[in-house]
């Protein structure tokens, strides 16, 4: 190894040493010059991570170590910190409703906007890959709602919802239900400033789920366990279901609900009142 | 694939510390990822080397270091191991534990020049 810039132990990545000349140049590193790597884009191969630190000699090589420790979703984190402040300014209950596709979130939030406006003013934020028909069915209610197409991407964020948020009004004491992907495991990761995560889980799918997508299970407050009607034609195990999302998670709360027949949803209109209730205490003592 | 944003987010990180403290290329990326959090290690290296391309960050090293999976037992009051979220307490069995660590994702430092 050169003692000057470290350089001389050239490892590939399956960890083989390999002689220190690059393909296709003859560049020879030893010159020490400031920006001798800038130009290699054809070294993608090598790794010259072994013992940097060890032979750093200071003022004669450019090579040091940074600090950083910083979280890798702290730009999501403060933008979700912003959509939270501004939800809480303007008195808005935001709920992050995730699940796997097809566990009935759409026709919930259809029910819920037909059974609750004009009490609540209700506005949301629809996240598809594609298309506006999970919009275009909210919109057909009345309510306002933003669709926001990720693409490729298999979540929403935190910054994305800022931009929804931007789009929508935000009525005092008003609710704001986020639709996410249909999918348990990216978007667990992502906060969107929402005051809780909902987890839907619908009896048609493995009463095993939240030990299959446990962090999903372990970032939500509340799980629904929608399309009830359909139990007395199916396997599913409640209790087992119940004391598997109480295992990632002693602290969830469990509803069981139909968003088709509308059994359970007072309840869980009941669990909004009062989360929003203990939210707009927590607002005015903070203020 | 959550761990395409994650990547982005990475490179974001790099970028802004690359601007503040004033280098060009990064050589190593130490990330501390833990071992019972939401990243795939496999698919976190598969999406930094494509998100990376063009970058400062272009060809570096990615070295995820795995944090075990670590919880409090409030029955035996101390920390113990633990594999999965919420376990039992491995030593007395009784307890779920709450995990105090195993869910890292961090960028720790940068080897720069």
């Amino acid at each position: 190894m050169c003692a000057i810039c470290g350089c001389g132990t050239a490892t590939s990545e399956t960890g083989q040493e390999s002689s220190h000349e690059h393909p296709g140049h003859d560049h020879h590193h030893h010159d020490h010059h400031a920006h001798h790597h800038l130009d290699h884009g054809d070294d993608a191969a090598i790794d010259f991570g072994g013992g940097l630190a060890g032979v750093h000699l200071p003022g004669m090589s450019q090579e040091r170590i940074i600090r950083v420790e910083r979280d890798i979703l702290s730009k999501n984190a403060a933008f979700a910190r912003t959509n939270r402040a501004r939800l809480a300014e303007a008195g808005v209950f935001a709920l992050n409703l995730v699940s796997s596709p097809g566990s009935g979130k759409t026709t919930l939030l259809v029910r819920a906007i037909n059974d609750l406006w004009p009490r609540f003013p209700i506005a949301v934020i629809e996240g598809d890959q594609q298309t506006s028909n999970d919009a275009d069915r909210i919109r057909a209610t009345g309510a306002p709602a933003i669709q926001i197409n990720t693409g490729k991407g298999c979540h929403l964020d935190a910054h994305m919802v800022g931009h929804a948020m931007d789009q929508l009004p935000q009525t005092q004491g008003g609710l704001l239900f986020i639709e996410n992907v249909g999918n348990l495991v990216c978007p667990a990761a992502f906060d969107l400033g929402e005051a809780h995560k909902v987890v839907v889980l619908s009896v048609t799918e493995g009463e095993d789920k939240p030990l299959k997508y446990p962090d999903m299970f372990a970032k939500a407050d509340l799980m629904l366990l929608n399309k009830a009607d359909l139990l007395p034609y199916l396997d599913f195990d409640m209790a087992a279901c119940m004391g598997f999302a109480r295992r990632v998670n002693p602290r969830i709360e469990i509803l069981t609900i139909s968003a088709r027949t509308g059994e359970g949803l007072s309840e869980f209109y009941s669990w909004m009142e009062t989360h929003a209730g203990d939210m707009s205490r927590s607002a005015q003592l903070s203020g | 694939m959550h761990e395409m944003s994650i990547a982005e987010s990475l490179v974001e990180l790099i970028e802004e510390a690359g601007r503040n403290q004033r280098f060009l290329r990064v050589r190593q990326i130490r990330v501390k990822l833990g071992a019972l959090g939401h990243v795939e290690p496999e698919a976190l290296r598969f999406c930094f080397d494509a998100v990376s391309q063009g970058t400062i960050a272009e060809s570096a090293e990615l070295d995820l270091e795995m944090v075990a999976g670590e919880g409090w037992c409030a029955s035996c009051s101390r920390t113990v191991p633990i594999s999965e979220r919420y376990d039992l307490c491995p030593v007395c069995g009784q307890d779920h534990v709450r995990m105090t660590a195993g869910d890292e994702l961090r960028l720790a430092e940068l080897e720069v020049e």
